[in-house]
Order: C-alpha cells, then structure tokens, then sequence
C-alpha cells in the first residue's frame, strides 16, 4: 500500500495524504483510514482510494461514527472510486 | 434440537412442537391427490381445507384469500408479478430500497423499478412513497412489513395510494410474529421464519384485487396454486401458525425486552459499534449491530466457535462481494455486520451468554489488524 500526497479534493483543496486500498477488501480501507487519521493535521484533507464498493458506504459511516468530516467522493488519477476526509479531531 | 446458542431463527426456525406433532400424523393421512373423490383423496383434501381455514383465522382473511405455495420466495414472486399483471395503469413497481432481494428480482424479472430510500433506521416515508405512485404507469406499490436484516417495522397502515394502485405487502419477516397490517391487495409469508416447515410459503390475495396469474396455471383444487400440493407440511405450517400467534403476546413482550437487553448492553460493553434499525418499531426478536473494523466473516467463524450461530450481511460473508443493498440504504456500517435472532425459547442467561463473550472477541479480531 503506498501513501502520498492526492491530486486536490472535490473544492480544489489539497489532499494531504492519499491511501492506496485499490486492491484490498472491507474492512481494510477503513481500517487504513483509521491508522492514517494521524498522519496529518487537524483540518487537512486524507483521502483513501477503494475498489470495494463497500467503501462507498463504510467511509462515510465511519466518518459519522468517528466524528470526522466525510468531504465527498471523487476519482483518483487512474480513475478508481476516492474517498475524501478531513480530519476534524 | 436448537442448541443454545443458535441465534439465528430469523434465517430459518426449528420447527415448532405443535408443528412437529401434526406433520407426523399427516405424513401417514395427507399423502393422497386432494383433487380425487376415493376415500383418501377426500382426506387429503380434508386436512388441506383445515390448513387454509386454520392459516386464515390465525390471520384474520378469509380462506378463499390463501393461497399454499412452494417457498416464501415464489410467494412473493406471484403475489408482486401477479398485481403487476392485473394493474390496468402499467408495469412500474414503487418499492422500497430496503425490500428483500425476492422483491427486486421479481421486478428485475418482469417489471420495472422505482425505488423510494429509507431513513437511518431503514424506516420508509410513506409520503414519498405515495407520492412515487402517482407518476405514470405505476401498477403496484411494494412495502414490507418489517425489514429481514434490521427488524425495522415499516409503517404499513400509515400508507394511502393513489386509486388504482394496489400494495403488495412482503410479511415474510414478521408473520406470526406481528398482526398483518391493513391496506394491501397482496402479501406473502414464508412458513420456516415462524417455526412451520421448510417448503411452504404463503400467499395472500384480497378478494377484490385485480390478480391475474404470471405464471403458467395449473389445474389444482386452488386455481393460484401450482404443483402437487404437500399436504402434510402445508398442515403443520398451519398448525405452527396457530401456536405462534396464540403465544406472541407473551413471546413478543419477552423477545422485546431480551434484545432491549442485547442492544444495551453491546452498545455500552463495545466500543465503535453502530447498533442498527429502529430501537422500539422493530421485529420483537431480532438485533443487528455493526462493528467497526472486524471482517463479519472472521466474527461469525468465531462466534461458532463458541457455540454462537448468527447471521452476517457483510459482504466478506455474501456469494456476491457487494454490501447488503440494506446496510446499504441505510447509510450504515456493512462490515463487521451481524444478525441475531432469538429462538422461541431463548433465556436471559442465553442472550447474557452472547453478550458476555463479545466484547473480547471483538478486541481480539480488531488486535488481529492491529486495531
């Protein structure tokens, strides 16, 4: 799994760190979310790209139960499902 | 025999003592063709009769309103596909997007789909489901009684459609176990959710509902039926039927408070679960929770390891790798899913059981991924 800077998030704001959970299935994008909340500052936008289409759901409940801003769905550069978070604690 | 900890009735129940005893006097009484006029036909057709006024009284219709068919899922296929052929608007189905997968393969089969979202705890606004049915060519309306993955009571009886536009109603979740509510044109029930027989669905249509038939007819002592009528198991889901509904005042009262129980105590002794569907409108008998970061799979294998039988609507535990379209409608967690159902006779010490070993166990599979 490589981690690195995103291209910029749905309002053109810059993706501080993207996961790449392209090929890994639930729960693991979440999973990873969790351990890289950390990883960058309060604010700051973490995105993880998912195949699963899991994700699309538990991303945005794990925002919910977590209490972290879920900021929206997109595509990563080669076109697979992101999901864009910013970390609000 | 259940064994105390198969917390899993909503998928399919033991068969019920009254069941049991009627289904083996019938084996050796109700083999014959109903339809014939020899001595053992007329008691085949005998004990057949008995069933449909039987399964009629316990529901309050009529029993020229019942029909016995051969799963809970052809009941629904005929009961949804059947309204759709009789509509003389079209052949759109409003329905729900937490109904049971039989309901969206009837529609993807021989209809077309207007689906309605839910609410957090899969709850659906009748308004806007009434307001779908106005549109153009819908024929049918399809509603749940209750949702088969959450427990969720769907406001039925609150429902009013456009005229011309009949309801089919999916009780499978909840007959027995619930009063069937007003309002519908067609239902169906399915006789191994409230302890009868494997084998045996129900279908119910009103008597002054356009009907007709997808499906190719038969010549049998019911005209919606099809198929050699198997008497023995129509009779002991029938007799089951009775006793559940004789008992559910009391069982519904204790089921009820037992899952408050289960509820409870999960959402206070785990932490990061997500508790789901209706927490007081909801089946009397059945939990669900979603747990973050546990692969549903990995917690039923080991919940059976310790002697604990439960369901999953995670997809890791689905044949189809995609998240149950409920959990999904939903909004909710749909990993780290479980379902649990409480059997006929299942204890305080049973449920406190359960209770007592999940919150290690969920440590455990979360320290397994380094949560």
């Amino acid at each position: 799994m490589s981690e690195q800077p995103g291209r910029p998030g749905p309002r053109g704001e810059p993706v501080a760190l993207e996961l790449d959970c392209r090929e890994v299935p639930c729960p693991m994008p979440v999973i990873e979310l969790a351990r890289h909340l950390g990883d960058v500052e309060v604010g700051e936008l973490l995105a993880v790209v998912a195949r699963d289409p899991a994700a699309a759901v538990d991303v945005p409940a794990w925002c919910r139960m977590k209490d972290q801003e879920f900021v929206g769905a997109d595509t990563a550069g080669d076109g697979a499902p992101r999901y864009v978070v910013r970390r609000l604690g | 025999m259940t064994g105390r900890g198969d917390l899993d009735s909503a998928s399919s129940a033991p068969l019920h003592p009254a069941a049991r005893e009627v289904l083996l006097a019938a084996v050796d009484r109700g083999y014959a063709d109903p339809r014939r006029l020899h001595r053992a036909g007329r008691e085949a057709r005998l004990l057949l009769d008995n069933a449909r006024e039987a399964t009629a009284d316990a529901l309050g219709v009529r029993p020229d309103e019942v029909t016995f068919t051969p799963s809970g899922t052809h009941a629904v296929h005929l009961g949804l596909l059947g309204l759709v052929r009789g509509s003389r608007r079209g052949d759109v189905v409003v329905h729900s997007a937490v109904e049971h997968s039989a309901v969206r393969h009837a529609v993807a089969w021989g209809a077309r789909a207007a689906e309605v979202s839910c609410d957090r705890h899969g709850r659906v606004d009748v308004d806007a489901l009434a307001q779908a049915a106005l549109a153009p060519e819908v024929g049918v309306v399809a509603l749940q009684t209750a949702n088969h993955e959450v427990a969720t009571v769907q406001p039925v009886d609150e429902l009013e459609l456009p005229d011309g536009v009949p309801l089919f109603t999916d009780a499978c979740a909840s007959m027995g176990r619930l009063p069937l509510p007003g309002g519908w044109a067609a239902a169906a029930g399915s006789a191994h959710k409230w302890g009868g027989p494997a084998g045996v669905g129900l279908l119910l249509v009103r008597k002054r509902a356009r009907w007709r038939n997808p499906f190719p007819g038969d010549d049998r002592v019911d005209e919606r039926s099809t198929g050699f009528e198997n008497v023995p198991a129509v009779l002991a889901a029938a007799a089951s039927l009775q006793a559940v509904v004789a008992e559910r005042a009391e069982a519904g009262t204790r089921q009820h408070e037992l899952v408050d129980v289960v509820r409870r105590r999960v959402a206070a002794e785990v932490p990061d679960v997500e508790v789901v569907g209706d927490p007081e409108r909801r089946l009397p008998h059945l939990a669900t929770f979603s747990f973050l970061y546990v692969d549903g799979e990995a917690l039923v294998t080991e919940l059976d390891r310790r002697g604990f039988g439960i369901a999953s609507g995670s997809a890791c535990t689905a044949s189809t790798l995609t998240p149950s379209h409920v959990l999904e409608a939903m909004g909710v967690l749909t990993h780290g899913n479980v379902r649990l159902s409480l059997q006929r006779d299942t204890t305080r010490a049973d449920v406190d059981a359960f209770c007592d070993v999940l919150p290690a166990l969920v440590a455990e599979l979360r320290a397994r991924v380094g949560m």
